[in-house]
């Protein structure tokens, strides 16, 4: 008997259409809200959800229908969904609210819904001319288009396609591979013209011609002749010409299929009109997502953007009421093995427009950028399509790019990269090669997870693998490989991104909030902005809590629970447990009590590891929890905030007091940066260097804010950059004497301590809002400066040192000592 | 038999709030407990399924631990990590009383004292020579 006090009725939902954008609904649903419906599926094709995109491959013989099911029988049982597979949607009763399908053997069934999203995706055009209707004439859409020229080519020998866009080549390139004579008609003056300028578009004809592909380019094609069998057997255009076919492939382009929408009344516009929650604006019970919806006046017909709008609208049945679409910027690549091409954005260029290219016609490389206005906004590559992923990037990012102008065209890895033997074409590494070299991963492992578990997008493949995870410098090889794998739509994240999964507020977002509505506590900025969770995470909190510190000095509170370890217990955690300890040597300079005094510590505390940093300073390794405050009160010098995302250290060379060559007194500028600036919190952490003459022993390229000592002053270069990616420090200006030293350097770490994303190094930060800016605050306004050198010294003014004055930095002791210590 | 014996471990105000402490045993790794945004109080042994780090030492969110090693996320209820991740560190019993938190003595006596932490280190190059 059932016992269970009324048991609430599951609500119904029903989908039209088992496509990828539809079934990447209900997988995101599934998972925020595993029991709200009873779900139904209509799919017309007698097959479960499959990787549409990754067709060519199979057609081509690269692999094979099962390596490209994404949801196969078993995962609609395990999550209760109703799958009527092979079942078309002749009609849907909005006042009754009823779906009724039709299968190829006339069976009906009729499933009743309280909700009911369209994904009925798009259909091919055809030609509207005589013939069309042939045997042997197909377009090429979905598995049994595939099938069908499989078929076809091992028993005939001629193929015409008609269309040299993206689908078009890729199923001529199959249907050669597959041993058929080729040809493609394309009425258009170049191949692919919507997505490649004129001389990328000979450049792949050549390329194609090569492998034996035939082009009647500018021909229009009139009507199919027929044989007497029924089945095709030639193509005749309007000039009389004709050549032979057995095969006839339509790739002239695809239309939302709206047949039903339009049945059911809903308003239609190029795909189903549906607002940014993904709602027909008709009936709110029903939902359009993917290629069948028209967003904005755009049908979308690539992956990327169609999750997007998966997400959005699952959060919207799940009835969390958040989330909004607000359309993607798109990208293409065509999946012709051997075969590198990309494009994004404006790539033809125009009035106002600045074009960079560089042509190797024999070398079969052609890039061009097209820069607007000081940004990137397209970009048309062929041959060489390794950045492909980073220029989209900038494009999305809207990013100024004079600072990187000269080595635009050089691509990503000219700026520096490491961790992966210097390779930086995926394709070109061997399966057994490490990717990803903080955590191990290798191309083949990433690539097996992409096709295995179905990703799409760089978080999932940094979830599943943890390739990516960890520093980031692999990025672009990872981007690469998702392109190659999940197939050419792969488009990356949106431009403006939130913190994290609590909330869709950018970094930004939050910082302007704190600031216009002076919040005070973490509590209040997640209530002010609607957190949805209740406490955030570990990714936002410690970032909010930044924001509020260096936003209110003196006025926000720290929240010791909101920062990393590090930072809580003032030394840094090793991978035992234990901590390491790095007191302050004021520009590297030490005495020989502070060195007795450590070394009696050492022999105190047991100590294991005794080793001196790259920041000249002394690292005393595996101190046990409970013995860090004696430890600093021992050794009795300042903390180093080794540990912090703060000031670490101001490197110096010996500098004019004892050097030959020295200009400069370096390690006094050091010393005097070091006392000015410690204690200094930042979004990330800040390492200084003062060299005493241009030979710079100190390093100072690559640091934050890097000092050179020449006979006539100081130049200061600022956001350099020594770790994942190399970057040289750019010249900033030239003064005079050490306290414009001081001024000029406090005034821009001040800048980038406000305006700073948390976690963002200064490289990152100058690079996103320009060199330029920064000298117009820093250099030409004077007054401006001065400010935000007073502010800094405001905001450090009386800081503790949280290993002297424990109590006055409000250090919790308690958590170095266990809370009990119990008997067996 | 195996009755459970509470033992009285602290109040539950000696644990911050989204924080943690530890607690030692004669044998075996500590026990971390943590106290959430609601005053619950759960317990987990202090060892991430990952690479051993003390999850103690986290960041407590909602009913999570960020563990402080490489950041992956431990149910406090369960202790399982979260998808994609897997594993799972082992569970205590707690209770809270009048604002005075007991864990079970059998379990802090017997429970997961085989496992241990990483060893880093001087000690790690003896261990491997």
């Amino acid at each position: 008997m059932d016992m269970r006090v009324n048991p609430k009725a599951k609500m119904k939902l029903v989908m039209v259409g088992n496509g990828m954008a539809g079934v990447r609904t209900l997988e995101e649903l599934l998972r925020i809200a595993p029991d709200l419906y009873d779900i139904t599926v209509f799919g017309a094709e007698p097959h479960p959800n499959y990787n549409r995109i990754l067709l060519s491959p199979v057609l081509a013989g690269e692999q094979t229908l099962e390596e490209i099911v994404l949801n196969d029988w078993s995962w609609y049982t395990e999550h209760g969904i109703a799958l009527n597979a092979g079942f078309l949607v002749t009609e849907v009763d909005r006042v009754k609210r009823l779906v009724t399908g039709v299968n190829a053997q006339g069976e009906t069934v009729t499933a009743g819904y309280d909700r009911l999203i369209m994904a009925t995706g798009s259909k091919p055009f055809i030609l509207p001319i005589p013939g069309k209707d042939l045997e042997g004439v197909l377009a090429y859409r979905d598995i049994a288009d595939t099938q069908a020229m499989i078929e076809a080519a091992q028993k005939y020998r001629h193929a015409v396609v008609i269309g040299g866009g993206l689908l078009g080549l890729e199923a001529a390139n199959g249907l050669l591979k597959r041993g058929m004579q080729v040809s493609v008609v394309h009425v258009a003056p170049w191949l692919m013209e919507r997505q490649l300028d004129e001389v990328a578009g000979k450049l792949l004809q050549q390329s194609l011609e090569a492998r034996g592909m035939q082009f009647l380019i500018g021909a229009q094609t009139q009507e199919l002749v027929g044989g007497t069998d029924g089945r095709v057997r030639a193509v005749r255009f309007k000039d009389g010409r004709e050549v032979p076919a057995d095969l006839v492939v339509m790739a002239v382009g695809i239309r939302p299929n709206t047949e039903l929408a339009e049945k059911m009344r809903l308003h239609v516009n190029r795909g189903i009109v549906v607002s940014d929650t993904m709602q027909t604006v008709t009936d709110p019970r029903i939902y359009a997502v993917g290629e069948c919806a028209s967003h904005r006046g755009v049908a979308y017909g690539l992956v990327a953007p169609l999750y997007e709008q998966a997400k959005v609208l699952a959060t919207h049945l799940a009835e969390f009421g958040i989330g909004r679409y607000t359309g993607s910027l798109t990208s293409t690549k065509l999946k012709v093995t051997g075969i590198d091409l990309f494009s994004a954005g404006d790539f033809m260029g125009g009035e106002g427009c600045e074009e960079i290219v560089l042509s190797d016609p024999i070398g079969g490389v052609y890039k061009k950028l097209v820069i607007k206005d000081d940004r990137l906004v397209g970009a048309c590559l062929y041959g060489d399509t390794v950045d492909g992923s980073w220029y989209f990037k900038l494009l999305r990012e809207g990013r100024k790019i004079h600072d990187i102008r000269d080595k635009l065209m050089f691509g990503e890895s000219n700026i520096g990269d490491t961790g992966h033997q210097g390779q930086n074409k995926a394709a070109a590494m061997a399966d057994s090669d490490e990717v990803c070299g903080c955590n191990g991963v290798t191309k083949g492992a990433i690539c097996k997870a992409i096709q295995e578990k179905g990703l799409f997008t760089l978080d999932e493949v940094r979830k599943h693998t943890k390739a990516s995870a960890s520093c980031g410098s692999c990025t672009g090889l990872v981007e690469q490989l998702l392109m190659f794998t999940a197939g050419g739509d792969y488009s990356a994240t949106p431009k403006k991104k939130a913190i994290c999964g609590c909330t869709d507020h950018s970094h930004q977002q939050v910082r302007d909030a704190i600031r216009a509505q002076k919040l005070l506590t973490i509590a209040d900025t997640m209530r002010f902005l609607e957190w949805r969770t209740p406490n955030g995470c570990a990714t936002c909190r410690p970032a909010i809590n930044y924001y509020l510190i260096s936003t209110w000095p003196k006025e926000a509170k720290d929240d010791p629970q909101s920062r990393f370890i590090n930072e809580r217990a003032h030394a840094n955690i090793q991978k035992d447990g234990t901590y390491s300890v790095v007191p302050r040597m004021w520009g590297g300079e030490t005495t020989a009590a502070e060195l007795r005094r450590i070394a009696d510590v050492v022999d105190k505390y047991r100590i294991p590891t005794v080793k001196v940093t790259g920041g000249q300073r002394i690292d005393l390794l595996g101190v046990k929890q409970e013995d860090l405050a004696n430890v600093w009160r021992d050794i009795g010098m300042p903390s180093g905030h080794a540990y912090a995302k703060a000031l670490r250290t101001v490197k110096t060379c010996v500098g004019s007091e004892w050097c030959r060559m020295g200009t400069q007194d370096s390690t006094q500028m050091g010393k005097d940066l070091e006392r000015a600036l410690w204690r200094m919190y930042a979004p990330h952490k800040v390492k200084l260097a003062v060299s005493g003459c241009p030979r710079n022993c100190a390093e100072a390229g690559i640091k934050d804010v890097g000092v050179i000592g020449v006979d006539s002053g100081w130049e200061i270069y600022v956001a350099g950059n020594g770790g994942i990616k190399t970057e040289v420090a750019q010249f900033l200006v030239k003064v005079k004497t050490p306290q414009e030293v001081l001024e000029y350097s406090g005034a821009f770490l001040q800048l980038y301590r406000l305006e700073g994303w948390y976690l963002e190094r200064t490289v990152h930060y100058v690079g996103r809002v320009g060199l330029d800016y920064v000298k117009q605050r820093i250099v030409e306004d004077a007054e401006g400066r001065r400010a935000l050198w007073e502010q800094l010294q405001f905001a450090l003014d009386g800081e503790p040192d949280p290993w002297l004055e424990l109590d006055k930095a409000a250090v919790d002791t308690r958590q170095f000592q266990p809370v009990a210590v119990v008997e067996a | 038999m195996n009755t459970s014996q509470w033992t009285p471990i602290c109040l539950i105000d000696d644990i911050p709030v989204l924080g943690a402490r530890r607690v030692a045993r004669e044998r075996g790794l500590d026990v971390a407990i943590f106290r959430t945004g609601q005053n619950q109080v759960f317990a987990l042994l202090d060892r991430c399924p990952h690479k051993g780090g003390p999850l103690s030492q986290g960041i407590v969110f909602g009913t999570h631990v960020a563990c402080p090693l490489h950041n992956w996320t431990i149910g406090l209820c369960d202790g399982q990590a979260a998808a994609p991740d897997e594993g799972r560190t082992p569970k205590f019993s707690v209770k809270v009383e009048n604002g005075q938190v007991y864990l079970d003595a059998h379990e802090l006596a017997t429970l997961a004292t085989d496992l241990e932490r990483p060893i880093a280190g001087p000690a790690r190059r003896a261990a491997q020579a």
